[in-house]
This record gives structure tokens, C-alpha cells and sequence, in this order.
């Protein structure tokens, strides 16, 4: 037994241990590399392709990204949902997070063109609000994260009593012309209104029930607005050319910075909202990065960052508290948990129920 | 007015002097029927075509029935009657370009006449002045029509102090659009009027005064009928432009006088019907040919009626 001399026994006994210490240390290393695989990837350098909309994220943000996760950030911008989806379609390769909105969410992942990564599972897929998560295009939030969002309300100036007043589609529709009410030229817009007005519910405005668009139309036919027009008509709000008006959130805050007695409201009935998304397109050549990108952007931080930046809302929870204070205080932008459950998607109908947004915005707009 | 698509004969000898190559035309031809034939040729096609359940465009199925719908409503109570509403707007386009054509021409006759009675350098200036709006984006002129007829702009704070504000609104009605068309056609109506009353000899004028003729005599015996091919040339260039107009109505008449033009841009738009909107484009299209016609057929008879 001269081979089990104390010495080697010890030596034996030493390296059993730290084998098997090693092998443990090797063995649970191999199991946290497994896990995060299949949870989430962590930043090993490289670079992400960011295709985004022109002027809609802040150079600094992506600067901060860089420096936080050593990921190189590539830039590319487009001007309309078309274009995006055009270029993906024609084959174009080597875009990793895309910005499509809500409508085109839904064409795009029809067609195939998104990976889906189950962005509702990244550990900041618990920060998306709840309201923005069974969303028509992406139910349960698979394909896509909210980037921003805007609501189509009710601008009105609470120095005229009649306007101050208005709580309500119903309200807004049935104002007397003395109060000069404006509208926008948006058949979606106008007609959603009407039927959330006359009872029907969000779930339900694509309804081919002609019954409720007759109602829609009933209620539509005392409704004789000032003006219609497709632009934000902010100046005809603070020259007080107009006391109440269809508009969108945002242009609702420009107004509010140049005539604080404008306000937004928050229809009762509830309101469209339209979102940008970030997304990553199929085939991404960075599919990690992309991932870990839109995990940090869904981080309260920078979604305040990015509404500072563009002056949309976000979706993310707690963001509201790092805002910056003009935005913060303004319930347009930072809605309250209450106003921002009234908001629901915009109503991207089929064709049989878009023919009776036609029909009853054409006859409305032939009797003006 | 109307396209001349005959190439020259062979017998065309392009040596001969005040002769040209057939091949001269060749490139505008071709630029010409890629520009305005083609898109064309796509709004016809659409035009009877179906559309998918779903989203934009249109699929490859032969549908007749938007040329009906727009002379057939289906009502919301399950009713169908006889369609207004289209007919309303092409009476609109009608009216509005009428009235435009009317007051451009108003305006640019004495204007015209005027120009082309000074001295000859200076209507060279003259001229100049009449082009100068085109220096500038119409969307910006109009933005800036917008402006001055506002009842808070310009000229509501003329109105103000003469006292009459109660009521003061122009901007947004049919007056508005009115005003917004007159101003962007004008030079249209002026240019060839001018051409034409450069020519005149106002000798004639001078001796029709000598002969004893009133004022009111002269001019509409022997000065305007030898600017008609000039007013002539000036309708065809307002009333048929006038048809098609789709900003004045928009952005000046507050989305309530509807035209032909902003009803098919909703259809290709917010109603995604690109097959109705392709139907009415291609009625726009019979109706702007029948109005060139008729002042084609009334500029021939004014020559045949003077041979």
C-alpha cells in the first residue's frame, strides 16, 4: 500500500474535492448559461440595426445604450409604415428592431416578417401596461413592445362654460354650433365617436350590425361643426377661433403650452389610441442584441426618456414619475391610470364594416 | 386642348424649311404616355375590380358594381334608393369651377387689356408681376389665404373695427373656397387673354370711337371678339384644372364643400376603396373630356362662324 501514503491520501482527497467542487461550479455555470438561453441573452458586445421612424428616438438615449451594454447601435430611419413594410418584403436583410404601428404590427406578422420572441416574457415584459397588452395586432405581446402612443380626444376651452361642460362624445356631438365646435376629417375618428356615443362598446366598433351605424348617423345628423379639417387646427384653438375640438393628445399639449386654458378630455365613452411598436424583423442578424434592446427600452427609465424626447406617451409602468415636469403635468401626455384605461385601439375594421364607416361619413359630410 | 397623337405623314419632308423631324416628338411622346397614360390605364383597370376583406387594394376579380354605387345607396335600414350624394359633389365641382372661371374672368379682362395697352417694356414687367405667385408653394399661399381670411387674422381685424365682428366668418364657408380658387387660377385666365390682347390692334378700338361707338360698344363688338381665342384658351385652362381641385376645398372651406377630388382622396384613403375611388376618378375623367370637347367645339365654330 505504498501508494496510500498520508501524503497522497491527501492529495487524492484535495483533488476529489476541488474536482468535485469544480464540477459543481462547472455544472451550475452550464445550468445558468441554459436558462438564460431560453429566458433571456445577456450583452456580449457587437451591434443592433435600429430602424426606426425619422427624428422618434433621442441620439443620446441610443449613445447611453451603447455605453450600458457595450452594443453598438446602427441607425436607420423611414417615413411611413408603407415604406417599412416594403423594404422588409423586397428581402432586405440586416434590420434587427423595426417600428412598425399597430395596424401594421398585424399585416406584418400575417406575413411572416416578425420573429416571435415572446417580449411579454423579457424581464421587463412585466413593465408593459396592462391595457396595452391583449391588443388586437399582437395579442399577449409575442411580436411586439408599445413604444409610443397617442389618443384621439376632446380639446376643449374651459373659459367658455358651454365647452367646460363637455365629459363626453355624446357631450361633443350634440354642442350647439354658438359654442363652434371643430372636428377632425377622419371618418375613422368621427365615426368610432358616433358609435361609442350611441352605447356601442370598444370591443365591438367593427360591428356589421347596421342598426348601430343608423344610430351613429341619427346622432351625426344635428352635428354641424364649425370646421372640418385633417390638420391638428391647434392655431384655431389658442387664437380661441374655436372652443372644442376633436384632437389628438399631442397637439392638445402644443396648445396647452400657448393657452393654458385648454384642456383635454377623456370622453367618457373612451377613446382610440394609435401605437408605435418596436418589433424584430424575421431572420435579424443580431436576434440577442435586438432582444436585450427593447428589454432596456421597456425599462421605466427610458420610456420616460423616450416621451421626453418625442412628446408621445408610453406604455410603460412608472415611467409617469421621470418624466420631465411640463410633460409630467400635463394629464394629455401623462395620463392618469383611469383616463388611460378609457383609450382603446383605433378600429382597423374589415371591409364589410369600413363600407358603413363610409356610409355614414359620406352622408354626414353631404348634409354639412 | 386635346392630345394630338397623329405622328406626321411619310410624305413629310423634314429638310423642307419650317418642317421637323417626326422623331422630334418622340421623347415627349413617350415621357407623355408613361406619365398620364399608364397611371391611366391602372385607374381604369381598378376600377372594376374587387377589393380584399382585409386591408388595401384591390384583388383580381371582376366587380361591376362600383360604378352603380355611385348612383345606387344602400341605407343603413337595409333600404336601397337613388344616390344624391355623388351627384351633389360633381354638381359642386361643376359650380365652384364655373363661378371660378366666371370671376377669373371678371378679373382678367380689364387686367389684361390693361397690360397690353402700356408701353411695351414695362408689360414686360407687368407680365413678370402676374407670375409671381408661382414663386411660392401654392400649400404655402393657401396657408396664407388662411391667414388673412381668418376671423382672428387680418381680415377680422379689419371687420372688428368697422364694427360688424358679430358673425364675421369667411374662412371655412363656400365664399372662402371661392376666393381660394379665383386667387390660384387668376394668372391662368390672365397670360392667354393677355397673348391675345397683345396682338389686337387698339387702332381698331380707336376707330370704332371715331365712327361714334360708346364705350360698352367697342368692347364687346370690336375688343373682345378678337381676344376670344385668348378667353377661350383661358376658360379651357381654369374651368378643366377647376374641375379637379382638391386643396381650396380642403383647407379653405373648412371640409364642407365637398369635390370631386376630395371624395375620391377619402375612398383611397380612410375608406381604403381604391376601386370606387378609381370609378369616380374615371367619371371625373368622362367629365373633364366632355367639358374640353365643348370648348373645343365652341372655339371651332367662333373660327368657322369668322371663315
Amino acid at each position: 500500500m505504498k501508494f496510500f501514503t498520508p501524503k497522497i491520501g491527501v492529495a487524492i482527497a484535495l483533488a476529489a474535492a476541488v474536482s468535485l467542487g469544480l464540477s459543481a461550479c462547472g455544472s451550475s455555470a452550464k445550468t445558468d448559461t441554459a436558462a438564460s438561453s431560453s429566458e433571456f441573452p445577456t450583452a456580449n458586445g457587437g451591434e443592433v440595426n435600429l430602424y426606426n421612424w425619422t427624428n422618434y428616438i433621442d441620439p443620446e438615449q441610443l449613445k447611453a445604450f451603447t455605453a450600458e451594454t457595450g452594443i453598438k447601435v446602427n441607425l436607420d430611419t423611414f417615413d411611413s409604415n408603407e415604406t417599412l413594410l416594403a423594404k422588409l418584403q423586397a428581402g432586405a436583410t440586416g434590420y434587427d428592431v423595426i417600428v412598425p404601428s399597430d395596424y401594421m404590427v398585424a399585416q406584418m406578422v400575417s406575413l411572416g416578417l416578425l420573429e416571435n420572441v415572446g417580449v411579454a416574457s423579457f424581464p421587463n415584459g412585466k413593465n408593459i401596461d396592462p391595457n396595452f397588452m391583449d391588443v388586437y395586432w399582437d395579442k399577449g405581446r409575442q411580436y411586439s413592445a408599445p413604444y409610443m402612443y397617442g389618443t384621439t380626444g376632446i380639446a376643449v376651452n374651459t373659459s367658455n362654460a358651454a365647452a367646460n361642460k363637455i365629459a363626453s362624445w355624446k357631450d361633443f356631438f350634440a354642442a350647439d354650433s354658438a359654442t363652434s365646435v371643430d372636428v377632425l376629417k377622419d371618418q375613422t375618428e368621427v365615426v368610432s365617436a358616433a358609435l361609442r356615443a350611441t352605447g356601442v362598446a370598444a370591443a365591438d366598433l367593427c360591428t356589421v350590425d347596421k342598426s348601430k351605424y343608423a344610430a351613429a348617423q341619427k346622432l351625426l345628423e344635428g352635428f354641424k361643426p364649425k370646421v372640418i379639417d385633417s390638420d391638428g387646427g391647434i392655431e384655431r384653438m389658442v387664437k380661441e377661433s374655436s372652443m372644442v375640438r376633436m384632437a389628438w393628445n399631442g397637439s392638445v399639449h402644443r396648445m396647452g403650452v400657448d393657452n393654458p386654458k385648454i384642456k383635454y378630455v377623456f370622453p367618457s365613452e373612451g377613446l382610440n389610441f394609435w401605437a408605435d411598436n418596436l418589433a424584430i424583423a424575421k431572420g435579424a442578424p443580431n436576434l440577442d442584441n435586438a432582444k436585450i434592446f427593447i428589454n432596456w427600452m421597456l425599462s421605466p427609465k427610458q420610456g420616460a426618456v423616450a416621451t421626453n424626447f418625442t412628446g408621445y406617451a408610453n406604455a410603460v409602468l412608472g415611467s409617469g414619475d421621470l418624466l420631465d415636469p411640463a410633460i409630467k403635468a400635463d394629464p394629455a401626455i401623462n395620463a392618469s391610470p383611469e383616463n388611460a384605461k378609457l383609450a382603446t385601439p383605433t378600429p382597423n375594421c374589415p371591409t364589410e364594416a369600413r363600407d358603413l364607416y363610409t356610409e355614414v361619413f359620406t352622408s354626414w359630410t353631404s348634409s354639412q | 386642348m386635346t392630345l394630338d397623337l397623329s405622328l406626321p405623314t411619310a410624305h413629310d419632308d423634314s429638310k423642307a424649311p419650317g418642317k421637323t423631324s417626326k422623331w422630334l416628338a418622340a421623347v415627349p411622346l413617350a415621357f407623355l404616355s408613361f406619365t398620364v397614360g399608364i397611371p391611366l390605364i391602372i385607374i381604369f383597370v381598378y376600377s372594376f375590380l374587387a377589393r380584399p376583406s382585409m386591408g388595401v387594394g384591390v384583388i383580381w376579380k371582376l366587380d361591376l358594381t362600383h360604378y352603380v354605387k355611385i348612383f345606387v345607396q344602400d341605407k343603413l335600414d337595409g333600404t336601397r334608393s337613388f344616390d344624391t350624394r355623388y351627384l351633389k359633389v360633381i354638381w359642386n365641382s361643376f359650380f365652384y369651377s364655373g363661378l371660378t372661371t366666371v370671376g377669373t374672368m371678371v378679373l382678367a379682362i380689364p387686367v389684361a387689356l390693361w397690360i397690353a395697352t402700356r408701353d411695351p417694356r414695362k408689360r414686360i414687367l407687368l407680365v413678370f408681376l402676374v407670375t409671381l405667385p408661382f414663386w411660392t408653394s401654392i400649400l404655402i399661399r393657401t396657408y396664407a389665404i388662411r391667414q388673412l381670411l381668418d376671423e382672428k387674422g387680418v381680415l377680422g381685424k379689419i371687420a372688428t373695427t368697422l364694427g360688424f365682428s358679430d358673425n364675421f366668418q369667411i374662412l371655412y364657408t363656400p365664399t372662402s373656397t371661392i376666393i381660394g380658387l379665383v386667387y390660384t387660377f387668376l394668372p391662368f385666365m390672365i397670360l392667354p387673354i393677355y397673348a391675345s390682347a397683345e396682338r389686337f390692334d387698339f387702332r381698331f378700338a380707336e376707330a370704332g370711337f371715331d365712327l361714334g361707338a360708346r364705350k360698352m360698344t367697342v368692347l364687346f363688338r370690336i375688343v373682345l371678339p378678337q381676344i376670344a381665342p385668348g378667353i377661350i384658351a383661358g376658360i379651357a385652362l381654369v374651368f378643366i384644372p377647376g374641375l379637379g381641385s382638391f386643396l381650396q376645398p380642403d383647407m379653405l372651406g373648412g371640409g364642407k364643400t365637398n369635390m370631386i377630388a376630395n371624395v375620391v382622396a377619402n375612398n383611397y384613403g380612410q375608406a381604403r376603396n381604391w376601386p370606387f375611388g378609381s370609378a369616380l376618378s374615371v367619371l371625373l375623367c368622362l367629365i373633364t373630356l366632355l367639358a374640353t370637347l365643348m370648348i373645343s367645339l365652341a372655339a371651332r365654330k367662333r373660327k368657322e362662324a369668322k371663315v
